[in-house]
């Protein structure tokens, strides 16, 4: 795999700008406060490790079922139907993860939809155009408290704070 | 578990605000000015809209979202659990604040077909050392190796975008034949 190599000040972005987002009209000028640092060197960097792949975005972690309904949906389809089968799912723009894993139910896929009844209507659709039966498997409950990723980085700057878990992908 | 937030409280011009905040915050000096411009509402009207999100409940939190992989995860499987309903809460708490356990979700089965309920996406550098801590939690389960479980590793990713409540359009295709970064959320 590729290391990217990430410079002291990159991790102190990463651990610590996960939660508390300055809610001002100059965020990342606040965040370069903090760091020492300019606001133009800040988006610059925030810019590059996101170009680098590290991050996927600066923004909100909704809670789930407050705004709209998901579930995590899968289907079983027989291996030489498989992109056919991904085609229909992923023409859905409802569909936001889709993954194909080692098992007789082998197509995994979020959908996210307005209500419970919208979702029910958009599985019901994905069963008739693609031809597979459609399980989903809503969620009863989250273990995971707290959101954030734990950087398991032995650095200063690593506080216990941040000794959370990565569950950041809704 | 949403009892506590209000979701009647939810206003048009909530969803509006993250509408246009679902896929991140633009990387300008004034984001919530850029956001309000989109959506025809002033700087201080996106911020107030954000803190009450906040204060809600409804945004969990703000702030950069950090992909797994690049970070040392190199494989992951999604493993799931078929336990005795008496036993979930139990297992679910024991598991879920080891580090390599990154999502730890109880969901409604599907039976006769799907009958597991608990699913837990664990992290390695590899897909043995992945296999080595599913053992690990095989070994905390109540039947120990007698328990109902299954390892589903993925083979390839087919899609990965945010969640998006709203309607808009956009669609991507990526093909990865290693392992998977990302994981199924909700």
């Amino acid at each position: 795999m590729e290391t990217t190599e990430l410079s002291l000040q990159d991790r102190r972005v990463l651990n610590e700008f996960q939660h508390h987002f300055p809610l001002s009209s100059a965020p990342y000028a606040e965040l370069a406060e903090r760091l020492g640092s300019s606001e133009e060197e800040v988006i610059g960097q925030i810019k590059r490790i996101k170009k680098a792949g590290l991050i996927s975005r600066v923004g909100a972690v909704i809670q789930p079922h407050t705004i709209g309904y998901s579930t995590l949906a899968a289907m079983a389809v027989p291996t030489e139907e498989i992109e056919a089968a991904v085609k229909v799912i992923n023409r859905l723009p409802q569909v936001n993860h889709n993954y194909e894993r080692e098992d007789e139910m082998n197509l995994w896929f979020v959908v996210t939809a307005e209500d419970e009844a919208d979702l029910g209507q958009i599985l019901a659709q994905l069963e008739d155009d693609s031809g597979y039966p459609v399980h989903s498997f809503p969620m009863v409950r989250d273990f995971h408290i707290d959101l954030g990723f734990s950087l398991d980085w032995k650095h200063p700057y690593n506080s216990s704070s941040n000794q959370v878990h990565p569950a950041a992908f809704s | 578990m949403n009892s506590q937030i209000d979701l009647d409280a939810i206003t048009d011009a909530d969803r509006r605000v993250l509408e246009a905040i679902q896929g991140g915050l633009p990387l300008v000096p004034h984001p919530y000015a850029e956001i309000g411009l989109s959506i025809q509402m002033d700087e201080e009207e996106v911020i107030e809209r954000i803190r009450i999100l906040q204060q809600s409940g409804v945004i969990r939190r703000m702030g950069i979202i950090v992909h797994h992989r690049p970070l040392g995860y190199q494989a992951n499987a999604m493993v799931v659990w078929n336990l005795p309903e008496e036993q979930i809460e139990a297992f679910g708490n024991a598991v879920s604040p080891l580090d390599f356990v990154t999502l730890c979700y109880q969901r409604r089965a599907d039976l006769p077909r799907w009958p597991y309920t608990l699913y837990t996406m664990i992290h390695g550098k590899d897909r043995e050392s992945v296999l080595q801590r599913v053992e690990t939690l095989v070994e905390l389960s109540p039947l120990k190796q007698q328990t109902d479980y299954k390892v589903l590793f993925s083979s390839r990713r087919f899609k990965q975008q945010g969640a998006r409540y709203f309607n808009q359009q956009r669609t991507t295709t990526t093909q990865n034949d290693g392992a998977t970064q990302h994981h199924p959320a909700p």
